[in-house]
């Protein structure tokens, strides 16, 4: 138990030069992929990175060859990453030559980069598997990280591809924010949009010819996709989001070495890549501007003001026909809601303080009365709009003005008494234009 | 060589191709629907997300007993549209990124299962990823005296299943696909549909990955369906034309693996990924070659239009020249070169091929250093002019395009003007307007 510990510990200090190396190699992908992800999540081409990764395979396969004839081992990562490197390139080129001669979609164009490329990566491997030398089993990790038997060169390699990764990032962040989100008015406004996306496009090819030594060739596209997507729930700005998903590329990176290191077989490539996801469920449901709690808090709250505005109207309404203080009932029939529902309502506009409860019956108390004056206000304003101005039948404004009514700001009703100041008459309560429950206005 | 070949074939080679190409007709007939409803990736995400079915499955029952492990991969695959689907929906995230994040998860969960539980058998990533079809005959079972792979057989199953789908579901399908909200207001569940289709896809990666490897599938998925709809826009011609195309990948993929490599001295290599090779290099054919959408026939329709502008301007040139102001004045042939490319006409050589075309065609004859027109080649100019002059008098009268502009968007319309549009623009002009706006005679038409 104690030696289990000590471990860790010794782990969490980084103590092994092996577990500093990987640990800080991996940690620097996550938040270059984590970068890259956010503008190609933004673009809409989350999937590029998965086919470009799987398009390096040939190359891989082939430097290896290339290397072997020439007398190498065949395991040299420059060689084999250069190799990546540049069928990566020749996909990308596949890719962007499609979409510009071809009416193939986006979707079918990624499968067939992807699939052919891989493919043709797969007959290569079956080649290089027959060779004299072939050894061939550095190629297979490649496909699946071989995150532990990470060297100082190879954790440089990372560094190195990812600064320039993000310098580039860094440099052009105003160009690719444009590119995000009005592709066309940055064409219009004169920037190379095709540069601008073959280059990012490019980093991407970077990012993950440095991934396939952290995490493997099938794992890179979490890294492209996950943080990214996990940091589009905490925030709008752009800004915002390219630091979050930086950051959730590696801390799941750091974490995910730490634990693949402290742990027997946990396949580093694999937990880094769960972690991520994880932090992605979480943001999912908890992300402050999008998430799910968010939202639901954001919806009820507009279900409660609204129903509350309701029972405001009905009591209202009803006192403008003499009826100062209603039963239950009287309010259940005034709209096609339940008998729970108006109870709620009205228990929540009691504590409120705008209507008192006088046995079995309800009324307007005076605050109740101010505000269901401007809340009817609003709604008659808006129907006489309506029939006005937009032509909507009599028998249907009442429905349609629900609808808008609770979403009407200050500056939009004094628009509204603007704009309708005939037809209101000097009145400071206009009267509905349509039959409220059979008393006719 | 090729001798040596046909005494090196054998049945089991026959049955290889037999099924790779049933795998291939399965998945291109899903493939054409897929791609049509901009949903390609699904194969490759379903075919890595089924890894934790297998491993579940394995770890539940303790056997590679297939049944077991297809119901868990197949239960999983459907789970991947499904929960690609939920999040998209509630989470409110694209839905390419959404798929991405559910396939990898489960991939990385499939990876950790393997590598935890299942690491002391033979449940080797590698063998889902690139499938064993040359181990095709290892696993036959005997059918009316047949010897016949289990593997074809679950391809020929899932082959039947598929075709059967699309057969029935054909008006339901093709609806969907192209207009959903059509579909809806038709009765239509198009979500029921929606989910059937994927059931199949999951269905189909993995009864055929066993078999012929996820590679072959996510190719076959996409790519003969992709190629077919470059050569046609009728969804039942693009159907038959995908399914020929997965059998005829599965054909060359295999005689590919074995031959190609004799050309460097070496074995046969990996059948399925030359299969997905296959379909790449049919997919660059039709890029190439198909009718409408082929580069070359593009670049021919775009190098004949030039043809045919090139050799009006000349004849509208001759004609101009003709003129009482202009009559007897010799411009030479490379005179006119430079005349025409200076309006944004052809270059020199399509100048001369131009110019070889009409002489050939009799309606301008050599003269000199310059040329001039026959009577069929004037009767054809007048036509031209006409055109050229009628559209300067309706631009300027009726769009009030001014006089200095009128030549230039003429000459752009003259090319493209057809004898009824020629006679409602002289319909709309007046008789006083015999001359165009600058002054010059309209010729009479024929």
């Amino acid at each position: 138990m104690w030696d289990f510990l000590s471990q860790i510990l010794q782990s969490l200090q980084l103590h092994h030069y092996n577990t500093r190396v990987v640990v800080s190699g991996v940690t620097v992908f996550g938040a270059t992929a984590g970068v890259i992800g956010a503008f190609m999540l933004l673009r809409k081409r989350s999937l590029t990175g998965d086919a470009l990764s799987h398009a390096t395979l040939p190359g891989v396969c082939l430097a290896f060859m290339l290397s072997v004839q020439l007398g190498g081992t065949g395991k040299s990562l420059p060689v084999l990453l250069s190799g990546a490197m540049i069928s990566g390139l020749s996909g990308l080129g596949v890719m962007l030559f499609l979409r510009h001669w071809t009416r193939l979609r986006e979707d079918s164009i990624l499968g067939i980069v992807l699939s052919v490329f891989f493919g043709l990566g797969v007959v290569l491997q079956g080649m290089a598997v027959n060779m004299k030398q072939g050894q061939a089993a550095g190629l297979s990790s490649f496909i699946y990280g071989r995150t532990a038997s990470m060297l100082a060169a190879d954790a440089w390699l990372i560094v190195v591809g990812a600064l320039v990764a993000s310098l580039i990032c860094a440099l052009l962040f105003k160009e690719l924010t444009l590119l995000c989100f009005d592709q066309d008015f940055a064409g219009a406004q004169g920037w190379p949009v095709l540069f601008l996306d073959s280059l990012l496009m490019f980093l991407v090819a970077v990012v993950t010819v440095i991934g396939l030594q952290a995490v493997g060739l099938v794992l890179v596209v979490a890294m492209l996709i996950t943080p990214a997507a996990a940091a589009r729930f905490w925030t709008d700005r752009l800004a915002w989001m390219v630091w979050g998903s930086a950051l959730i590329g590696a801390a799941s990176g750091l974490v995910g070495a730490l634990a693949s290191a402290m742990v027997p077989r946990l396949p580093a490539g694999a937990v880094i890549v769960l972690i991520a996801s994880a932090m992605f469920a979480i943001s999912l449901v908890f992300g402050a501007k999008r998430g799910l709690i968010v939202r639901l808090l954001q919806r009820r709250h507009l279900h409660t003001s609204t129903s509350s505005q309701h029972i405001l109207r009905a009591l209202f309404e009803l006192r403008e026909h003499g009826d100062e203080a209603v039963p239950l009932e009287s309010l259940v029939q005034k709209r096609s809601w339940t008998p729970r529902a108006v109870r709620h309502a009205l228990a929540r506009a009691v504590r409120a303080g705008y209507v008192r409860q006088a046995g079995d019956l309800w009324c307007l108390t005076e605050a109740g009365g101010v505000q269901a004056h401007r809340v009817v206000r609003n709604h008659r304003l808006w129907e006489i709009y309506l029939v006005s101005h937009a032509d909507v039948a009599t028998s249907r404004v009442d429905r349609e003005a629900d609808r808008i009514e609770h979403v009407l700001g200050e500056v939009m009703v004094a628009r509204l008494e603007k704009k309708l100041g005939n037809e209101l008459d000097g009145q400071r309560m206009p009267p509905s234009p349509h039959v409220i429950n059979g008393h006719h206005p | 060589m090729i001798a040596e070949f046909a005494n090196s074939w054998t049945a089991h080679d026959t049955w290889i191709i037999t099924t790779g190409a049933l795998a291939a007709v399965a998945c291109s007939l899903l493939g054409c629907f897929l791609v049509l409803r901009k949903q390609s990736m699904m194969g490759d995400a379903i075919s890595h997300a089924v890894l934790p079915g297998l491993a579940i499955a394995f770890i539940v029952t303790e056997s590679r007993g297939s049944v077991v492990m297809f119901i868990g991969a197949a239960v999983v695959g459907v789970l991947t549209a499904v929960f690609t689907e939920t999040v998209h929906r509630i989470g409110k995230v694209e839905q390419n990124a959404s798929m991405g994040v559910v396939f990898t998860t489960l991939f990385a969960l499939g990876l950790l299962l393997i590598e935890n539980a299942a690491h002391h058998v033979d449940l080797d990533p590698g063998c889902v990823l690139y499938g064993a079809l040359e181990l095709v005959k290892l696993n036959s079972v005997s059918v009316l005296g047949m010897d016949i792979p289990q593997a074809a057989l679950n391809c020929g199953a899932v082959t039947l299943l598929n075709a059967l789908f699309v057969f029935v579901c054909f008006k339901e399908l093709r609806i969907a696909t192209f207009d959903p909200d059509l579909a809806t207001t038709l009765g239509i569940n198009a979500m029921a549909l929606h989910y059937g289709l994927m059931t199949l896809v999951a269905v189909t990666v993995v009864a055929c990955f066993e078999a012929v490897g996820s590679i072959m599938v996510i190719a076959m998925l996409v790519v003969p369906a992709a190629t077919a709809q470059l050569w046609t826009k009728q969804l039942g011609t693009m159907l038959a034309v995908a399914v020929s195309l997965g059998c005829g990948c599965a054909v060359l993929g295999h005689l590919g693996a074995i031959l190609l490599p004799r050309l460097v001295n070496q074995p046969a290599t990996n059948t399925q990924g030359m299969m997905a090779v296959m379909s790449g290099v049919f997919l660059a054919v039709a890029v190439l070659l198909a009718p409408q959408q082929g580069i070359v026939s593009r670049i021919v329709r775009r190098i004949t239009l030039s043809q045919r502008i090139a050799a009006e301007d000349i004849l509208g040139m001759l004609y101009r020249l003709e003129s009482p102001v202009t009559q007897g004045t010799i411009v030479t042939l490379p005179d006119m070169s430079s005349i025409l490319r200076a309006s944004g006409g052809v270059g020199s050589t399509g100048f001369r091929l131009a110019l070889r075309k009409l002489t050939r065609d009799g309606k301008i004859v050599r003269a000199g250093a310059g040329c001039g027109l026959t009577d069929a080649g004037r009767a054809a100019a007048a036509d031209i002019i006409r055109s050229h002059r009628l559209w300067e008098v309706y631009l300027s009268h009726h769009l009030g395009v001014p006089l200095h502009e009128l030549h230039f968007a003429a000459e752009q319309l003259e090319h493209v003007t057809t004898p009824a549009m020629q006679q409602e623009l002289a319909n709309s002009a007046t008789d006083s307007e015999a001359r165009d706006p600058h002054g010059r005679e309209i010729p009479k038409g024929r």
